[in-house]
């Protein structure tokens, strides 16, 4: 409960909320964000609700006052398929958040806190940074089969050594400070101090990383869509949508330019949030603030 | 004899430099402390003054058990403190704190002024109750602030505030010995007046010990019963405050009083001032490490080194030629 409060209600916290939303970058990032999070979220009320409901004499209808974003070569509704597809990439996003949060944290916190696994850990994490991103992602993909657990395996796996790397350096900072010192000289053990006092002060950074993250996961998930790595085309996702308008691209621009929007909206949005975070959240700031 | 409150003996630590890659050689070594020794009375409190980088805050840090020392012996109250299993130190740790020299990164920011002070009470198991939050209140009054600062987070106070609440952090497990590292030269001198008369008070209400680690002979001069002067690991003198100062005998020593400015031109001292720098501490000159800085140093300076003795007259100096300077030109 302490390291609760300590994390989100200190009114430190209240301090920075107050920064952030003088922050233009963060204020602008996180109103697209927010707009594509309503927009999914209120699918089922702006759109027919039936994203895959085939009406073959509608085809290939451009963007008009009744399809706002045209129909397919099937006669789909493409607003409905770009609505509930970023359900999946997000969702898909969400998950390599969550993995990235929960392991960046405990192997960045052991490889930056006891030194002994500091070589080992980072070495791996070296080896798995070697290969281009998209491309390991396309090798763990394919080597597990098609489907959304496996992107979401994939671009963990891929992601998270860059995240426990960053947790790692700000590991390294804290765990050196004078209140760490103090923690021991009263008698304090490595949990304690690891919990209380090195994790919660390098969680700014990590936040920053994850936003970074949650952006490069949704485009890296419509990568993998594209190539048929990803969720199976029945449930469309953004990569999906915008693989199977390729074919078209000539007759219907819209059946790739509009999900390719979408994308690129969401992950601008996520780009200048995190952008707006770190400006907020650097300890040069802290140390000017205070 | 009773036994003193703490004794070092011949404590060295090491610091080995890595390499520059992850397979090249090592970098060096640097003594950082080399053979250190000296006995702290119970309610005694010690000053180690010297130049940055002779090893004072090192061995500050090698008495708490902070860093693992490369040799000698620290006895607290008679029981070796490096010879400990963790649930024994921990216990140890009770009757010995640490202030520290700056008040931004002594303070965790997360946590609240409370928090911060009963953290010692709280790893050693003591219940967060109402008791122990009186006991906060408590604290915080006994060191000069308010106990309506308890709630409030560390960026909301000045440096001189911070540092109170570190004292307050050291104070509150009733130690017996407090190992002060520094913990004024980060404030200004108004304030540093203020802090060094709170340590003399609790000093003397609560009867504690300190080692008090400072590179101004100024301030630990009120506050310590002796001073050890350190230079590049190495205590090069050990007297009663008093008498350092009426009567420095190391030449090293009479260099560090004449940098003090005197405060009236009348004063104007007439003993030599440093030259040069402090040599590597990676690489030392051999003999007395002083001896290229020194204004009477000869040859068996640079061949031999001096140990601290105890003269005749009673006072502890690592010269060779001690006698001589004692007898004065």
């Amino acid at each position: 409960m302490a390291t609760a409060s300590g994390l989100f209600l200190s009114e430190q916290n209240r301090f920075l909320v107050r920064r952030l939303l003088r922050n233009r970058a963060f204020v602008v990032g996180a109103t697209l964000v927010a707009i594509v999070l309503l927009a999914i979220l209120l699918a089922p009320v702006l759109t027919n609700g039936e994203p895959n409901r085939l009406a073959i004499r509608m085809r290939f209808r451009p963007p008009s006052g009744d399809f706002p974003f045209g129909t397919d070569n099937l006669g789909r509704d493409m607003f409905a398929r770009v609505l509930y597809g970023g359900r999946l990439s997000l969702e898909i996003g969400l998950w390599v958040v969550v993995l990235n949060a929960v392991f960046g944290i405990l192997l960045g916190a052991l490889a930056g806190y006891f030194q002994r696994l500091d070589g080992p850990l980072m070495r791996l994490a070296d080896a798995l940074m070697a290969f281009p991103s998209v491309l390991l992602a396309i090798g763990i993909a394919a080597a597990l089969g098609a489907s959304a657990t496996t992107a979401v395996i994939a671009l963990a796996v891929v992601y998270i050594p860059r995240t426990a790397r960053i947790l790692r350096a700000s590991v390294l900072v804290v765990r050196e400070l004078d209140y760490v010192h103090a923690s021991r000289a009263a008698g304090a053990n490595d949990w304690h101090i690891l919990f209380r006092h090195v994790l919660p002060n390098c969680m700014a950074p990590l936040l920053v990383q994850l936003s970074f993250v949650f952006a490069y996961a949704v485009l890296s998930e419509a990568v993998l869509s594209f190539l048929g790595l990803g969720a199976p085309p029945t449930v469309p996702s953004w990569g999906i949508l915008i693989a199977e308008g390729r074919s078209y691209i000539r007759e219907a621009w819209w059946l790739t330019v509009l999900p390719g929007t979408a994308i690129a909206i969401t992950v601008l949005g996520l780009n200048l949030l995190g952008d707006g975070l770190r400006d907020v959240l650097d300890p040069r700031m802290k140390i000017e603030q205070s | 004899m009773t036994t003193p409150l703490l004794e070092v003996e011949a404590l060295s630590k090491t610091f080995v430099l890595p390499g520059r890659t992850p397979f090249a050689r090592s970098a060096g070594a640097v003594r950082a402390v080399d053979g250190v020794s000296f006995k702290l009375p119970r309610q005694e409190s010690l000053g180690i003054v010297g130049e940055s980088g002779c090893g004072k805050s090192t061995t500050g840090r090698l008495v708490l058990r902070l860093i693992e020392p490369t040799a000698g012996r620290v006895l607290f109250e008679g029981q070796d403190i490096l010879k400990l299993d963790a649930n024994a130190l921990r216990t140890m740790r009770r009757a010995m704190q640490i202030v520290f020299q700056d008040p931004q990164s002594s303070l965790d920011p997360r946590m609240t002024v409370e928090e911060i002070v009963l953290e010692p009470l709280l790893v050693q198991g003591a219940r967060r109750d109402a008791k122990l939050k009186q006991r906060a209140r408590e604290l915080l009054e006994l060191v000069g602030l308010s106990a309506a600062h308890a709630e409030r987070y560390p960026h909301e106070f000045s440096g001189g505030q911070r540092q109170r609440i570190g004292i307050a952090r050291a104070i509150a497990p009733q130690p017996k010995l407090i190992v002060c590292d520094e913990p004024v030269s980060a404030l200004d001198v108004s304030v540093q007046a203020q802090i060094i008369n709170l340590l003399q008070d609790l000093k003397d209400t609560l009867g504690l010990s300190y080692l008090f680690i400072a590179h101004d002979l100024a301030v630990v001069r009120h506050l310590c019963e002796r001073i050890a002067v350190m230079y590049l690991g190495r205590i090069v003198e050990m007297a009663p405050a008093a008498a350092l100062f009426a009567s420095p005998l190391h030449p090293y020593t009479q260099t560090l009083l004449a940098s003090i400015p005197a405060a009236h031109p009348r004063d104007r001292r007439t003993r030599p001032t440093p030259k040069g720098d402090v040599p590597s501490a990676m690489a030392p000159p051999p003999g007395c490490h002083f001896h290229t800085r020194c204004a009477f140093a000869r040859p068996r300076c640079s061949a031999e080194v001096p140990a601290l003795r105890t003269l005749a007259s009673g006072r502890d100096v690592a010269c060779h030629f001690a006698e001589e300077l004692e007898e004065g030109p």
